[in-house]
């Protein structure tokens, strides 16, 4: 773990030392918690390697890395402390890497059981700026201390520096590209440092290369969607800068010119979602991305895209601590019941909830030709958590996708039918579509209830009739959508208690079984990916087997808990939750089902924050 | 052949008998016969209320969306297809009040289309409120009290906000309004028009007589033209600052001329880079056809994963 306050570039630190990590064949998970602020406030970046692949974060730390005191002590001093720092956190046995400037006594950390390597970060800086004249310039490389630290902790650690030096010096192109050079040799000194000065008490845990297998990427949740919208042919995207969901139109945009993309940054997220689906009438595959707040203002956008069965947009809701402002740099599954709800009146709509990064660029994919194919809004239920963290996974396998732009017309077609009626009656609910521009297409569409022309009726038959038209086309799809797609179910068939879980808990809940295993209690997980068309019947099959069933969510009412109750009449035995804005880390699902397991409890909250 | 009726529909028209609405429909539809366009090369969007219902009388592809949501609306039809004509249409209440955000911003983004309000100082569907712009003490018949909320100037905000072409017009002068709708949908840029209209229902203050003047001891007609004072608004090099400046100005002081006289015709004009003209400029393929002609289902995503390994 590296933590330091905001601006004090612990992001590339964690993120070169995981690059190398691949790289050198190992597995990474890696995942950053920080406040709302743009300078100055504690955040910390947590970098967990293994030589096996990994799903999770764990609470304790082999290796602390700290920029500043408050990494080690916390804010007590301040009159509204807000954490105890992490030197409590380190294992037994662990190390922590720190400023030898801050003449810390080792009795000042309160541990005897860990190994205190003091760094003296700014002399090693001035001698690795000396090399290239810039000693003088010092303040204005000032922030590179945190490359010294990266340094010293591959150096305590005993790993291969190309590697990282390769990390590093990719960070730097162009212009930048003689700072890679500088950032390498700031990494060399606290690499030397470290092998130098603390060979008399080496730290017990090295890190070695692997084999390398096959290439493995660096992914977190906003690049996999991301990635996810180019492949399925997304033309427009809309958002308003918010967290954590804008990385993901940046990306996009970043990439416009190569993909032919339009993003457009819009004054507020009522328009974004109007104007995305404003382009997915008007032929265009459409998107948007926000978070909570955002999302509150969509409602209305979503109810006239769900009435006038546009084909789209796709949303990414990326939920995080709400209500209101809540805590906007921390996660929370708390919107699923809105996304479910939100905007007045009834009309269909698709929620897919995928739980890592590569589950959501399969379903960011599906999500475009759900929303042709049945003509509606499909929303992406995501979290900060997946949006921030990455992981390494293979490289995505593309075989086999396939864009499905569902019933469109030609104009071959329409000249076919000199009466062409945009919501048509039809068996499946789904009408034939035109687009603006089309010679014999035209129709009109609107938010009031409609005939089939898209014209405005108050009929009581003529409204009854649509209704029944645009509610069947979740139905529709749920018969279409294979089980598989929907929910999974995770370990062994049968288990005497089964985890049900969703979205981004996926993984501490996979690696947490292992913990549980080892420990003799056998459980199996199913993972609901689909809310809307939800698996009614594949999830009362799989929970009417199970004799004891806990929730784990990051809320606090176990919304799903409430919607498989509503849905299959069947109640969870307990509930796992955590809703202090911390993802749940494999040791706290360990420790949440034992207590439910073995201590018969109902419910039980967890934080370790 | 194109003839008036290629731009009418057979839905019955539920507006009050006298409505300016009637004035504004005609005029669009002869402005369409007039300049030509095919109807399904023309998509008409409207927001909520009385004058936005006009899209279901007009055969073009038609969109009536949400109250104040016009503008994101007719956006993203226009950006995903910028081949179409776009003309988005709706009510003072819906562009200048729940919609004022989307009026402004749309302003600064130059799209290259055309947007009209129905300027009445009332909301007429809900039974005859006052709208933003009803000026600061009057009331209308069916409120309670006199407004004691300012109204709000379109003109001078859509000068202030960045539409590259703005004017006034009347809703029961068709030529006038139809010679400067024209002007508006030729108009390369983001052009406004402010079309005074009368709610014989619910406006008993700005009615007919009263655009007529029959009040006034002169009699003579509230209305006149700027282009018949030697006003000229257009911007002829909009890289010269000073010159933009001043012609802004001047509109702004003429827009807030009211009472006894009140100028009509074009405030403001100057061509300067569309919205899709900057983003053809980023993405060449699409100065070419719009993207919606464009097959971008087969993309290679691999340079963009080979980044991540």
């Amino acid at each position: 773990m590296i933590g330091g306050p905001q601006g004090s570039g612990i992001n590339s630190v964690a993120e070169n030392f995981a690059k190398a990590c691949i790289r050198g064949g190992l597995h990474i998970f890696a995942n950053i918690e920080y406040h709302s602020n743009i300078k100055g406030e504690h955040s910390y970046y947590r970098l967990r390697v293994d030589s096996r692949e990994l799903h999770s974060h764990v609470d304790w730390v082999d290796l602390l890395v700290a920029l500043d005191k408050e990494t080690l002590f916390g804010d007590l001093n301040k009159a509204h402390p807000t954490h105890k720092g992490h030197r409590h956190e380190v294992s037994p046995g662990g190390g922590i890497i720190y400023d030898a400037a801050f003449k810390l006594a080792p009795e000042s950390f309160g541990r005897d059981d860990i190994s205190l390597f003091p760094v003296p970060y700014m002399d090693l800086l001035i001698d690795s700026l000396k090399a290239f004249g810039k000693d003088r310039e010092l303040s204005k490389y000032q922030v590179m201390v945190n490359t010294i630290a990266l340094g010293a902790s591959l150096g305590l650690v005993g790993y291969d520096f190309g590697l990282a030096s390769e990390a590093i010096k990719e960070g730097f192109t162009g212009r930048k590209a003689s700072l890679g050079d500088l950032n390498i040799s700031a990494a060399q000194h606290g690499y030397d440092y470290a092998q130098k000065m603390f060979n008399h008490n080496p730290f017990p845990i090295k890190l070695q290369k692997q084999t390398l297998g096959a290439k493995r990427m660096m992914v977190r949740g906003v690049q996999a969607v991301a990635i996810g919208k180019v492949k399925a042919g997304c033309g427009f995207q809309t958002y308003y800068p918010i967290t954590p969901a804008t990385d993901e139109s940046e990306f996009l945009e970043s990439h416009q010119e190569e993909y032919n993309m339009i993003v457009v940054q819009a004054e507020d997220e009522i328009s974004a979602i109007n104007m995305a689906t404003g382009a997915a009438h008007a032929g265009l595959r459409s998107s948007t991305s926000t978070s909570g707040p955002g999302f509150s203002l969509m409602a209305e956008g979503l109810g006239w895209s769900g009435i006038t069965e546009a084909p789209g947009p796709v949303i990414v809701l990326w939920q995080r601590a709400g209500p209101a402002t809540g805590m906007p740099t921390r996660t929370e599954q708390a919107d699923l019941r809105f996304a479910l709800h939100a905007a007045h009146g009834e009309f269909p709509r698709l929620i897919i909830a995928p739980g890592d990064a590569v589950e959501s660029f399969y379903d960011t994919f599906d999500a475009f030709n759900y929303a042709e194919r049945y003509q509606v809004p499909v929303i992406l239920l995501v979290d900060k958590f997946l949006a921030s963290t990455y992981r390494d996974v293979p490289p995505f396998e593309m075989d086999g996708m396939k864009v499905d732009r569902g019933d469109m017309l030609q104009e071959s077609d329409l000249a076919k039918n000199p009466d062409y009626k945009r919501y048509q009656w039809t068996d499946l609910g789904i009408s034939p579509r035109s687009r603006p521009g089309q010679k014999g297409g035209i129709f009109w569409t609107t938010g009031d209830e409609h005939d089939e022309y898209g014209h405005i009726t108050e009929a009581a038959d003529v409204r009854i009739r649509m209704m029944n038209k645009r509610m069947r086309k979740v139905e529709l799809a749920s018969q279409v959508i294979p089980d598989s797609k929907k929910a999974t179910l995770h370990g062994p068939g049968s288990a005497p208690t089964t985890l049900v879980g969703w979205g981004s808990t996926k993984g501490a809940i996979l690696d947490g079984m292992e913990e549980l295993k080892a420990s003799g209690i056998e459980t199996n997980f199913l993972q609901i990916r689909y809310v809307n068309p939800f698996p009614t019947e594949l999830v009362t099959r799989i929970l009417s087997g199970s004799s004891r069933k806990v929730a784990i969510e990051s809320n606090y009412t176990a919304q799903m808990a409430g919607l498989i109750r509503e849905t299959t009449g069947i109640a969870v035995d307990g509930k796992v939750l955590k809703f202090d804005g911390r993802p749940f880390s494999q040791n706290e699902i360990y420790e949440g089902v034992k207590d439910v397991v073995k201590n018969g409890m109902r419910e039980v909250s967890l934080s370790h924050a | 052949m194109l003839e008036l009726k290629s731009y009418r529909t057979q839905v019955h028209n539920d507006w009050c008998p006298g409505c300016g609405d009637f004035g504004i429909v005609n005029a669009i539809q002869m402005t369409l016969l007039e300049m030509q366009l095919e109807p399904h090369r023309v998509a008409i969007f409207s927001g909520i209320g009385c004058s936005a219902k006009t899209p279901h009388y007009i055969n073009a592809y038609g969109f009536h969306t949400l109250h104040g949501r016009v503008l994101p609306i007719a956006t993203g039809g226009k950006l995903a297809n910028p081949s179409l004509t776009v003309i988005a249409v709706g009510g003072d209440g819906d562009g200048l009040g729940i919609g004022a955000g989307h009026f402004v911003n749309t302003g600064r983004r130059n799209l290259d289309f055309t947007y009209v309000l129905y300027n009445n100082g009332v909301y007429g569907l809900t039974k005859g409120q006052a709208s933003p712009t009803l000026p600061k003490g009057l009331k209308t018949k069916s409120m309670p009290a006199p407004s004691i909320q300012e109204g709000v100037n379109p003109v001078a905000m859509a000068v202030a906000s960045g539409y590259t072409f703005v004017a006034r017009s009347y809703a029961l002068d068709v030529r006038h309004l139809k010679t400067t709708l024209r002007a508006a949908i030729e108009h390369r840029g983001s052009a406004f028009v402010d079309v005074l209209q009368t709610c014989p229902t619910y406006n008993d203050i700005n009615t007919k007589e009263w655009y007529a003047g029959e009040d006034l001891q002169s009699k003579a007609p509230r209305l006149y033209k700027l282009e018949e004072t030697g006003y000229d608004g257009r911007v002829s090099d909009p890289t010269i600052r000073e010159q933009v400046n001043s012609k802004k100005g001047n509109a702004l002081l003429k827009s807030f001329e009211w009472g006894d006289k009140i100028p009509i015709g074009v405030f403001f004009k100057m061509e300067v880079a569309t919205f899709e003209d900057q983003l053809a400029h980023r993405m060449p393929a699409l100065g070419e056809k719009p993207f919606v002609e464009q097959d971008i289902y087969n993309r290679d995503v691999t340079p963009l994963l080979d980044e991540l390994t």
